[in-house]
């Protein structure tokens, strides 16, 4: 499986990130190259074997439905670059 | 051409743990902006998400009451787009293995026929923060609270026929999750959202349409008015030669319209994959049948129960279990007075009016059903009629004290002394000749009249039976 230059602007767009075209060409070759190697797993047998969701053979461990957290918004907007009245600030979003 | 409408719902409810998701913060409503969002809501590096026990309680006491299926061991999977309300850049949901699979809900339609609807799915997921775009220059301002509140939601198969299916599927649901009490059901606050998947196609036909999504449909009325919109404006379309494209609506109830919001090959590539922070989820037979045990009666077993041990009607126990609290505020009263069916018309009549009259939820009604017990006791035992009674109730919802402080002090109480009613006729009859002569010469229909005026010289007091027997004798005598 090969990616193209339209692929990865596509997929660039979805995760906001600005990309010239030289860069777009080097991601889409690398991507390719990455692909082809994890191709190589196509050859193995599978046969009977599980989808694997976790590497760990363990299981979720759950938590009592509990408060646990006390406020720290000031603690935590201290290293925002921009808050007002109490909301974190970002560009400007339009639907 | 005759067209068919094809709906499927999509439900988020918002389940009423006292702790996110994800995270331990707190999940109240109306907090000041990011008071309730941890280092886990905020997406902050190296943080890792610890699953609540209570959310998956909340998901599999759903899924044993839509009678589906619980995954023994089901996966969380990351939904990845880009919005700032979502720091993370994912949304944690469950993709290919949900907590609950393949269920049913029956709904009632219109002509009181019964419908099985599938439900498809259910999974565990958390919801996003808010974004507020008015009132900063040039910037969008960020609330996290909401983000990491657990939600569940509830996927149907495309069975739904018509916008009124689709609204009594959702009313059904809401108060399904209100019964169950996992969800507080507050559709002003966000807590039970629906997004509707709509779609057309020639009568016969059995490939479904292309279908477009709606969102933002907070309301029963709403969901029917989108539904409906958007129906008219597909076959309009279709109609006059053009096609409809896959994409999301937005409603807009002012204008009574839907709007195309985003098409879906724009956004809709969410790249899901596991979640390699979290484990499979295991629910093995032990936790699920803790979770049985914590079931209550469900709505229709309730109704059910009704129709059997009081003797209402289909229809009147159907009311009266449309929520937990009106089917158990009907059971207090109706052990209270002892008079089932008197019971029922009270509670559904005079108490329910009042309480949209007054714009009150029950819990918060000035009549409590000791009270109300207490009201129809007096009917029943005959010191009040139950014309009386109206005026009865109407006192004690004005706070004037119970049945019997109301009647005592009003002097209500019924007059079933014959004597006393024997005497009153007598008097009717000698101030009234005309009439009484009237009547005898065969002018039956004067009857009603003695009784009105016998009523009113005793202020409605008179047993009305004891009044209509003695009238009778007399008049006739």
């Amino acid at each position: 499986m090969s990616v193209d230059t339209s692929e990865v602007r596509r997929i660039a767009h979805l995760s906001r990130l600005a990309m010239n075209d030289d860069q777009a060409r080097d991601f889409a070759g690398g991507l390719s190259d990455i692909f082809a190697f994890v191709e190589q797993l196509d050859g193995a047998a599978i046969e009977g074997v599980e989808p694997m969701a976790h590497p760990l053979d363990a299981e979720q461990r759950l938590r009592p439905d509990a408060v646990t957290e006390p406020d720290r918004r000031e603690a935590y907007q201290a290293i925002a670059p921009a808050v007002e009245g109490g909301l974190y600030l970002v560009p400007r979003v339009i639907e | 051409m005759e067209w068919e409408t094809v709906i499927g719902l999509e439900i988020h409810a918002q389940l009423n743990t006292v702790s996110k998701i994800f995270s331990g913060a707190p999940t109240a409503y109306g907090a000041e902006p990011n008071r309730q969002a941890c280092p886990v809501d905020l997406g902050m590096p190296g943080v890792l998400p610890v699953l609540n026990q209570g959310a998956v309680e909340r998901a599999v006491m759903l899924g044993l009451a839509i009678n589906a299926e619980i995954t023994p061991r089901s996966v969380f999977a990351r939904k990845n787009y880009f919005y700032p309300d979502l720091p993370k850049g994912y949304q944690i949901s469950q993709f290919e293995l949900p907590i609950v699979g393949l269920g049913h809900l029956d709904i009632e339609l219109e002509d009181g026929t019964t419908k099985r609807i599938g439900v498809t799915r259910a999974h565990l997921e958390e919801d996003a923060g808010k974004s507020l775009h008015e009132g900063f220059e040039a910037m969008t301002g960020i609330d996290l609270n909401r983000a990491g509140t657990p939600l569940i939601e509830i996927v149907s198969e495309p069975e739904l026929r018509s916008a009124k299916e689709a609204v009594a599927y959702m009313k059904k649901l809401h108060s399904l999750v209100r019964y169950l009490d996992i969800c507080d059901g507050n559709m002003q606050e966000g807590s039970f959202r629906c997004d509707a998947n709509v779609s057309i196609r020639p009568k016969g036909q059995t490939e479904f349409g292309t279908r477009a999504e709606l969102k933002n449909l907070n309301s029963f009325r709403f969901v029917e008015r989108a539904i409906n919109f958007e129906v008219e404006r597909q076959i309009d379309v279709i109609e006059s030669g053009g096609t409809v494209v896959q994409e999301t609506r937005l409603y807009d109830p002012d204008r009574d319209e839907t709007r195309s919001m985003r098409s879906k090959e724009e956004a809709n590539d969410y790249r899901y994959f596991p979640d390699p922070d979290l484990l499979p989820l295991v629910v093995d037979s032990a936790f699920i049948e803790t979770v049985r045990e914590k079931l209550p009666e469900l709505p229709d077993a309730k109704r059910a129960r009704f129709v059997e041990q009081y003797g209402l009607s289909d229809y009147d126990a159907g009311v009266l279990t449309a929520t937990r609290e009106m089917g158990d505020f009907y059971e207090a009263v109706a052990a209270g007075c002892d008079a089932p069916k008197l019971a029922a018309n009270w509670v559904m009549g005079e108490f329910s009016a009042a309480l949209n009259r007054s714009e009150v939820e029950l819990g918060e009604a000035p009549v409590n059903a000791d009270g109300l017990a207490g009201l129809i006791a007096r009917i029943q035992d005959e010191t009040i009629s139950g014309k009386i009674a109206k005026e009865v109730f109407e006192a004690m919802w004005n706070g004037e004290g119970d049945a019997d402080a109301v009647i005592e002090a009003k002097g209500l109480k019924q007059i079933t002394d014959t004597g006393a009613i024997d005497a009153i006729i007598d008097e009717v009859m000698a101030n009234n000749p005309q009439q009484l002569e009237q009547y005898r010469g065969g002018k039956d229909k004067l009857f009603g009249f003695f009784v009105g005026q016998v009523m009113k010289a005793t202020q409605g007091k008179a047993n009305p039976a004891q009044v209509n027997e003695r009238l009778k004798a007399k008049l006739d005598g």
